[in-house]
């Protein structure tokens, strides 16, 4: 076995690659999973050995996994060469579809969603484990968020050489992050509170006080060492690091703060960082302006009741909006969240609906009063608004539909 | 009740709001102010006392843990139970349901009681429900389909006391064919989530229970809409 595995590894990470290579020129889909998939399957324990053969951080939350792990990914190439699953492929095959591609990296930034994350972690015993946030997310596919917080927790607890760096203004994130044996605690800013307002240790209520928050069991917030206060980060050291990031909204500078965190534990000073956070103007197309003839339009995804509340909050004000909803199974078929999420926000714009799900998200904005009007095609909706700029908001499958469609996107 | 203020009392949100509940509250509040009504939307949070006053009940969905402790909250608060005996319209989804019954089991096995306002028995099924729900024709809304989202392990067996609130063409509702539960004026349905705002009859018919007389008609385009979507899509594969 010890003697085999080793070339078992190479072999299935050559064939791996073959089907990568296959999957992407015929064109059957996203190359990097399949060929993960195979990997996989031909060696369970390729990950393991992919992964332990360097300095690994993982990069796990409800929401901005992608944009934290490219800021991360930036930062640390200031000091080597960075395996990173870029395209946002976050379940194990493309974990370890991204450690297969470079494989003399001695970094790797992965993202993980977050059911997989003990395993992962397990496999490839991470230096540094980034917890974001944990709100409900697409509930009739995933388990409820405090299953997955009860079971990060119980990761975390066996990640004994691993620092925790976790946003201690998110209870859940700090419930599972309490367990860990070295945590880093940032202030990113108090958000989503619609999963927490009830403890997840003792079901009893959290009592809130601007950022601090307490629950009678004594699950508490703990005195962070990084704090986000407008643009700025202040370090441990007393330092400010001014972020003037060139991704919008309260949310990216919050996904910065952690990362700045995370690279200054490997060794990357934090005005480096910045500098290299700086550099990022668009996450796969989101945040990225595309011009057509008549129109420049903002592409935003939001994936999630978090999502779209910080989405609604980045859009331009007077600005009309073009929101798509879809339901597809990468989306979630359950589209109760539409009600979670505050659209009265919208109320006094002109906003045009759209999606295959659009009669859904209508009648919520009829209840919401928001004067709508619906346009099933989102490429005919950005054309029926009159010329100018148009801020375009869709959940995941109708992003990805439109970002095909529009040329530039 | 007339020109006087609709008090809606939301119930425990923070453990009974897993799927956007809070959404019929609003749904009700709207149909109401919309027809000339004041209406207000009451929260009653974990540790307040339940209010006896009000002239609506929601309960919403919620997982096992958070479930067994709204039940417990309701028992020791009689608010509930006081003003459903009054005849107070209540209105519970899915974990909702199943917390008016007279008992439910959790996955651990253990029986904890219910209110006893609906005539049902709940039990852990062998798979999770999780799809669109039609159940159709409901004889207390005039033959209108019910259309929802399910999403649930639960499997409901009614009493003599309740009768179904209508029964299942798509989906997987109480377990046997039957869909929801109705005793007098209290309601429970598995169709979770916004189910008022897909199903205008229903939000109605618990207005017009609340109200003492039928309201005038409300079509709003996008409902109707919204509802031909639903109800016209095929069966999708399992
Ligand atoms: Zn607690």
């Amino acid at each position: 076995m010890s003697v085999r595995s080793p070339l078992r590894t190479r072999a299935s990470v050559a064939a791996g690659r073959l089907t990568a290579w296959l999957s992407r020129s015929s064109g059957l889909g996203r190359g990097g999973m399949i060929g993960g998939r195979v990997t996989l399957a031909l060696d369970p324990l390729a990950l393991r050995r992919l992964g332990r053969e360097r300095t690994v951080v993982l990069v796990t939350g409800t929401n901005g996994k992608t944009t934290t792990s490219l800021m991360l990914t930036r930062a640390l190439e200031t000091l080597a060469e960075v395996a990173a699953n870029s395209d946002g492929a976050n379940m194990p095959d493309g974990v370890l579809a991204a450690l297969t591609a470079r494989p003399g990296a001695p970094y790797a930034v992965l993202e993980v969603d977050e059911t997989y994350v003990p395993w992962v972690a397990d496999q490839v015993r991470p230096a540094v484990l980034v917890l974001l946030n944990l709100s409900r997310d697409q509930l009739d596919r995933v388990g409820e968020v405090r299953a997955v917080e009860r079971e990060l927790r119980a990761a975390i607890a066996g990640l004994t050489g691993t620092v925790v760096v976790a946003n201690c203004d998110d209870v859940l994130v700090t419930s599972a992050a309490s367990a860990a044996a070295k945590a880093v605690w940032v202030s990113a800013g108090p958000r989503w509170t619609g999963d927490s307002t009830a403890c997840p240790r003792c079901e009893g209520r959290v009592e809130t006080r601007e950022r601090h928050w307490e629950c009678g069991c004594g699950l508490t917030r703990p005195e962070p060492g990084w704090t986000l206060d407008g643009d700025l980060v202040r370090t441990p050291g007393g330092r400010q690091v001014d972020l003037d990031l060139r991704l919008p909204g309260e949310v990216n500078r919050a996904n910065a703060a952690l990362a700045l965190a995370a690279a200054h534990r490997l060794g990357v000073p934090p005005h480096t960082a910045a500098a290299r956070l700086r550099t990022i103007t668009d996450i796969g197309g989101r945040y990225r302006t595309i011009r057509r003839s008549r129109h420049s339009v903002r592409l935003m995804l939001a994936k999630n009741p978090a999502g779209w509340v910080e989405t609604l909050r980045v859009l331009d004000e007077d600005t009309p909006v073009v929101v798509a909803v879809n339901a597809q199974e990468a989306d979630g078929r359950d589209l109760s969240w539409l009600w979670d999420v505050h659209f009265e926000r919208l109320r006094g714009r002109q906003v045009v609906v759209t999606g295959q799900r659009g009669a859904d998200l209508s009648v919520r904005l009829r209840y919401a009063e928001v004067a709508h009007w619906a346009e099933p095609d989102p490429v005919t909706a950005i054309d029926a608004l009159p010329p100018g700029a148009v801020e375009l908001v869709a959940n995941y499958t109708a992003f990805r539909e439109l970002v095909g469609r529009l040329p530039g996107g | 009740m007339g020109d006087s203020l609709v008090h809606i009392g939301l119930l425990l949100p923070e453990v009974l709001g897993t799927y956007g509940d809070t959404g019929n509250a609003q749904v009700l509040a709207k149909r109401l102010q919309w027809r000339g009504f004041d209406a207000e939307v009451v929260p009653v949070g974990l540790g307040d006392p339940v209010p006896s006053t009000l002239d609506l009940y929601l309960l919403g969905g919620g997982e096992d843990g958070a479930q067994v402790l709204a039940a417990a909250h309701l028992r020791r608060y009689p608010g509930l139970r006081r003003a459903a005996a009054a005849g107070a319209v209540v209105f519970g989804v899915c974990a909702g349901l199943q917390v008016l019954g007279t008992r439910f089991r959790g996955l651990d096995g253990v029986d904890h009681d219910g209110l006893g306002l609906l005539d049902v028995t709940t039990e852990p099924g062998e798979q999770r429900a999780v799809a669109e729900l039609v159940a159709t024709p409901p004889r207390l809304l005039d033959g209108e389909a019910l259309t929802g989202f399910e999403n649930h392990l639960g499997v409901s067996k009614l009493g003599a006391g309740s009768e179904p609130l209508g029964r299942v063409v798509r989906g997987t509702g109480n377990g046997d064919g039957t869909e929801g539960a109705v005793t007098d004026r209290v309601v429970g349905t598995y169709l979770h989530g916004p189910a008022l705002a897909r199903n205008p009859a229903l939000a109605d018919l618990l207005l017009a229970w609340t109200i003492g007389h039928p309201l005038s008609p409300l079509p709003l385009t996008e409902v109707e809409r919204l509802r031909g979507e639903r109800l016209a899509v095929p069966r999708r594969r399992r």
